[in-house]
């Protein structure tokens, strides 16, 4: 009786267990999860003045997409530029199609939050310091930027065009 | 007795630099038709609106001042330093009217810097700047690179006696051709040629990189630009490194070396003397000092292991030595990892690089090869005296297109010159630990500006003292010109206050 009492204890201990196991298993889980949903970007800044501390790590890097996507086989090169610096994100070229405007003059690029491995001085690309990504999500698309004339300029324009005229007409006037 | 300029001084030097105004401005008519070909039209409108101030001034100039009296050598040399001075102001007008420079003097920095060739930027987003600007940002330092006076030269300001006088002033002394005019038309060829060269090598490795065609050509154009007048600057704020490519770096290290060459050594090359570039003194000691630089800056970076392998070892530490020796100044690393990740040894070795600088009558500032090859020569002569007995005449012979016998003349106007560059890099240094930045930073950024290299180690950026940008244009515009046009304006300005 004893024996199974004993039993009936280790029972409900290893229930205890497994629940406590369970628990811990879904809090970390849980952690995981959220720490990937809402795991706050690093800089730019903060890169590329430690990168001994993040060299292999995995990070997340936000900004705007810009200049070119270049396309090397079955990856690509883009630069995301978070207002600070630009770096260079290596990445599958499948992971690009949703790229849709890059920053230039005349473009706002898409925001895009990058997730990948940062790498100090890429053994693979001769020592670049970059991220190859492990996926990208765009968090706000870009847009073209329409060019609204300058007037003021265009008055300016205006104004030394008559001054340059009537010095011109002067120094005629003088030569005769 | 210190005598007051005359009046004739005064116009001379009006008249001339009033030319050289109209010159600059016809320049800015290639941004313009570019401006209008992209369909850019408020930077169109910045530079029209630069152009006509360019040609008002030049024409108010050269009507109020007009001369038919040659230049003598003082003129010569002022208005070649104030015309630097011009070009700087009136090339910063564009860019402050674009918006991508905080100040005025922001933009008078980036403007003497592209002029002078430095590729030091306090620009803010670049990869926003339309491809008018951005090409003005290039085309200056192709005009730099050539030398403004010898824009003026070659088209506008033809057939006067002078411009020697102001060719020399302009930090070149040596005439390929008998005649000036054709010396600085001869660099022009020389120069466009490779721009053709070097824009379709470097636009076909950029399309091969994946760039969009037109992006491709327009950064190999600038690229070229920069890179032959060993300037620094690039369309993007990464530099080199938004290509993330080798090609792409081999291309511009051939483009840099062949800027960093005696325009000289490039006619002897053209015209058959293919043996000119092994025996030269100038090419020897480059071979020399780009081996030994390496090694220390190689030892430097082995010691902290920041590139375990050998590709990155030359990718990053070559690259940015090859580019700091030629006075290029072009990164495949960021700014601050010159001072986390480089070693001191492996930054000394940058700053000798890039302190020791290219050829004479090139495109590159700093010492030079000639004069460390000639110092070197005669250290050698001096030991040979000690060593042979009294009665022994040594003489020591060097190589520079044609064998010449080393003169203390020649020396000693070499040392000069050096000195005076060794003065200049520890007044800027001097001025950036004033403002609290650390030593071996200061003689970096120093070294930089006034070697007109424009690798930076971070200190130069929109946030730093104005006086330290007015140090570093001051350093940028002294070097390029060889500080001989700089001392003659400071004798002129001291004789016109205390002159009688």
């Amino acid at each position: 009786m004893f024996e199974s009492q004993s039993h009936k204890v280790t029972k409900s201990q290893d229930k205890c267990k497994i629940k406590n196991l369970v628990f811990i298993f879904l809090t970390c889980v849980l952690c995981l999860v959220s720490c990937d949903l809402f795991a706050q970007p690093i800089s730019s800044t903060e890169l590329i003045n430690n990168t001994k501390e993040y060299d292999g790590k995995v990070v997340v890097y936000a900004g705007e997409v810009i200049g070119d996507v270049m396309a090397r086989q079955d990856h690509a090169w883009i630069n995301v530029h978070d207002g600070n610096n630009a770096i260079g994100i290596w990445l599958s070229k499948y992971l690009t199609k949703d790229i849709q405007y890059t920053g230039s003059y005349k473009a706002k690029g898409d925001w895009v939050e990058v997730t990948g491995v940062f790498q100090r001085a890429c053994l693979e690309h001769g020592g670049d310091l970059d991220i190859h990504a492990q996926k990208i999500r765009t968090i706000k698309s870009g847009s073209v930027v329409p060019e609204e004339l300058d007037f003021n300029k265009g008055y300016i324009v205006v104004v030394l065009s008559a001054c340059l005229l009537l010095i011109w007409i002067l120094t005629l006037l003088k030569h005769k | 007795m210190i005598l007051k300029p005359h009046k004739e001084d005064i116009k001379a030097i009006g008249y001339y630099l009033g030319k050289i105004t109209l010159g600059l401005g016809f320049t800015m008519l290639i941004p313009i038709i570019m401006g209008f070909a992209s369909g850019e039209f408020n930077p169109t409108l910045d530079f029209l609106i630069s152009l006509e101030l360019a040609l008002i001034i030049g024409l108010v100039l050269t009507k109020l001042c007009f001369t038919e009296k040659d230049l003598d050598w003082m003129q010569g040399m002022i208005v070649v330093s104030l015309a630097w001075l011009v070009a700087m102001a009136l090339g910063a007008i564009p860019l402050y009217l674009s918006g991508h420079w905080k100040s005025y003097l922001d933009a008078c920095f980036d403007s003497m810097s592209g002029f002078a060739t430095t590729g030091l930027v306090l620009v803010c987003g670049l990869d926003h700047l339309s491809y008018t600007h951005n090409l003005w940002r290039h085309l200056i330092m192709f005009i730099g690179g050539q030398g403004i006076v010898i824009v003026a030269l070659s088209f506008f300001v033809k057939g006067f006696s002078g411009a020697f006088k102001m060719y020399v002033g302009e930090a070149r002394d040596e005439r390929i051709l008998p005649n000036v005019i054709n010396t600085a038309r001869f660099i022009w060829v020389v120069s466009i040629v490779y721009l053709i060269l070097g824009t379709l090598a470097l636009g076909i490795v950029g399309l091969l990189n994946g760039m969009k065609p037109l992006n491709a050509f327009f950064h190999g154009a600038c690229v070229f630009m920069a890179a032959f007048d060993t300037g620094g600057f690039t369309p993007q704020s990464q530099n080199i490194l938004y290509y993330h490519s080798l090609p792409f770096e081999l291309v511009t290290i051939v483009i840099m070396v062949l800027g960093a060459m005696n325009f000289k050594l490039h006619y002897h090359i053209w015209m058959g003397n293919r043996k000119e570039i092994f025996k030269n003194i100038e090419t020897v000691t480059l071979f020399i000092t780009v081996l030994a630089t390496f090694f220390i800056t190689a030892i430097g970076l082995n010691q902290l292991h920041t590139y375990p392998k050998a590709i990155m070892l030359l990718r990053k530490g070559f690259y940015q030595l090859i580019s700091g020796h030629t006075g290029t100044g072009y990164q495949t690393i960021y700014a601050p990892q010159f001072i986390n990740e480089w070693s001191h040894l492996a930054m000394v070795g940058v700053i000798l690089a890039m302190a020791l600088g290219g050829a004479v009558c090139s495109t590159t500032g700093a010492i030079k090869m000639l004069r460390v090859g000639i110092i070197f020569k005669a250290l050698v002569q001096d030991i040979k005296k000690i060593i042979l007995p009294d009665r022994a005449i040594v003489l020591q012979k060097f190589h520079h297109i044609k064998n010449s016998f080393l003169e203390d003349r020649q020396v000693r106007a070499m040392l000069l010159i050096t000195l005076l560059y060794l003065v200049l890099y520890g007044i800027g240094s001097i001025v950036g630990m004033w403002f609290g930045y650390p030593f071996l930073s200061s003689l970096f950024e120093s070294t930089s500006a006034a070697a007109n290299v424009g690798l930076s180690c971070g200190i130069t950026n929109i946030n730093m003292p104005a006086a330290l940008k007015i140090t570093y244009i001051f350093q940028m515009w002294a070097g390029r010109l060889e500080f001989m046009a700089v001392f003659t304006l400071a004798g002129f300005v001291v004789a016109a206050i205390r002159g009688k």
